[in-house]
């Protein structure tokens, strides 16, 4: 029974630490041809104010205002990770989701608008 | 007795305000029958009410409506509860039951094509009008008698559906494939649901507004029945096609209006639908909260 049950206990971990391992090396799996993509909206003041009120819409109910996230499962946008990600990187994300751990997939979102979320995270960083 | 009604009012004015003071947006397709890749975000709550006005040959006029609570248990997982009634002209107002389903993401990335897994649990009355999934042999002569013999009838069922949806740019085509069983020994029976929708601009204009072409979504959904395990047919089934517009109103407010119209003989000729949602934020957050889990 005890041995069962250690079984069942390291499956279970192994599987939280393979969605643990997923999720901190997602931003390896972008695709080359997403990551070279650049914002067709960038340099656009409209497009970040744009952004802006769709982030308010859709993203600061977690992600807090001027996305500085709430210091415990809402994570900053206001981060390395997010000034070292190129444009296409940010956009594949939105696109993406990441749902294992929290964050819904935004494909539902009309591209260009997660392009204008991407000009608006770029101008708070 | 004035008094007691300022004092109704105030109440109502009171719980109108709070409930908009809550409520958040909610970014969804205006289908009525047709499910997307959509899921409720964690933690969020909506209530929606879905209409449905129609009047079946040797009838009389009814209207029905399911009243549906949508709760985001995980970004990959949806559960939904419906409540379902019905009025009927010169007959009576009947509640006709209950339904759970779950709706569930099994793979975490985005696809050219998501499926989404909808698992459902009905107890309702044959009174049931408000039409919300189409399958088997359903006909409008399901719906013609009165409230009173239709509601003896009872189905506990048990309901399948393959929800296939794709993003593409600014469009969602969705395509939904339904397997539903009455578990008083009725064969299975099939049916299908298809839609396309997209708002009517793409981008955000970024700037306040309440009726510019970003907050209104245009688009059509087409639905019926395939038969059952027996006879697996498109013969005597319905079939109906449905233009929808749906409009996002500030605080989380969405108003949707489809009708749709019968293609074959046993379809109703028409069906008129209105639904209207309201998405609260964070209602899983502010629950564990307040059960002391908050920092």
């Amino acid at each position: 029974m005890m041995r069962r049950t250690l079984g069942i206990l390291c499956l279970v971990l192994s599987a939280a630490l393979a969605v643990g391992a997923t999720a901190s090396s997602r931003w390896e799996h972008v695709p080359a041809k997403d990551h070279a993509r650049a914002n067709p909206l960038a340099n656009k003041p409209e497009a970040t104010a744009a952004g802006a009120m769709v982030y308010r819409d859709h993203c600061l109910q977690c992600h807090k205002a001027e996305a500085q996230g709430d210091g415990k499962r809402r994570p900053s946008l206001r981060s390395e990770r997010i000034r070292n990600a190129s444009d296409g990187d940010i956009e594949w994300f939105l696109r993406q989701g990441d749902l294992g751990h929290g964050m819904p997939s935004w494909s539902s979102l009309p591209e260009a608008q997660r392009w204008q979320v991407v000009a608006y995270l770029r101008s708070v960083q | 007795m004035l008094m007691a009604v300022r004092r109704a009012s105030l109440f109502w004015a009171i719980c109108l305000f709070c409930i908009l003071a809550l409520a958040g947006r909610a970014q969804e397709k205006p289908y009525f029958v047709t499910y997307s890749q959509d899921l409720e975000e964690p933690g969020n709550l909506e209530l929606e009410t879905k209409s449905a006005l129609l009047r079946p040959d040797g009838g009389n006029r009814g209207g029905a409506m399911a009243m549906e609570l949508e709760y985001g248990t995980r970004a990959w997982w949806t559960t939904e509860l419906y409540l379902d009634g019905q009025t009927t002209a010169q007959d009576s107002t009947v509640f006709t039951g209950w339904r759970l389903e779950n709706r569930i993401r099994p793979l975490m990335r985005e696809m050219a094509v998501n499926p989404v897994i909808y698992v459902e649990y009905e107890n309702t009355s044959g009174a049931d009008k408000t039409v919300l999934e189409v399958v088997g042999h359903d006909g409008q002569a399901d719906l013609a008698g009165p409230n009173s013999e239709l509601r003896m009838q009872h189905q506990h069922e048990a309901e399948l559906k393959l929800i296939l949806s794709s993003n593409l740019k600014s469009w969602n085509v969705s395509e939904n494939f339904i397997a539903e069983k009455n578990l008083g020994h009725e064969p299975w029976e099939f049916g299908y649901a298809v839609g396309a929708a997209r708002p009517l601009r793409s981008a955000a204009s970024g700037r306040n507004c309440t009726f510019c072409a970003e907050k209104l979504m245009a688009g059509v959904e087409a639905y019926g029945g395939l038969g059952d395990t027996s006879s697996l047919t498109l013969r005597d089934t319905s079939h109906y096609i449905a233009p929808l517009v749906g409009w996002q109103l500030p605080k989380g407010v969405r108003l949707s209006f489809s009708p749709g119209f019968g293609l074959t003989a046993s379809s109703l000729t028409r069906i008129y639908r209105v639904g209207f949602a309201l998405e609260f934020e964070q209602v899983g957050g502010w629950l564990h909260h307040l059960q002391g889990g908050g920092a």
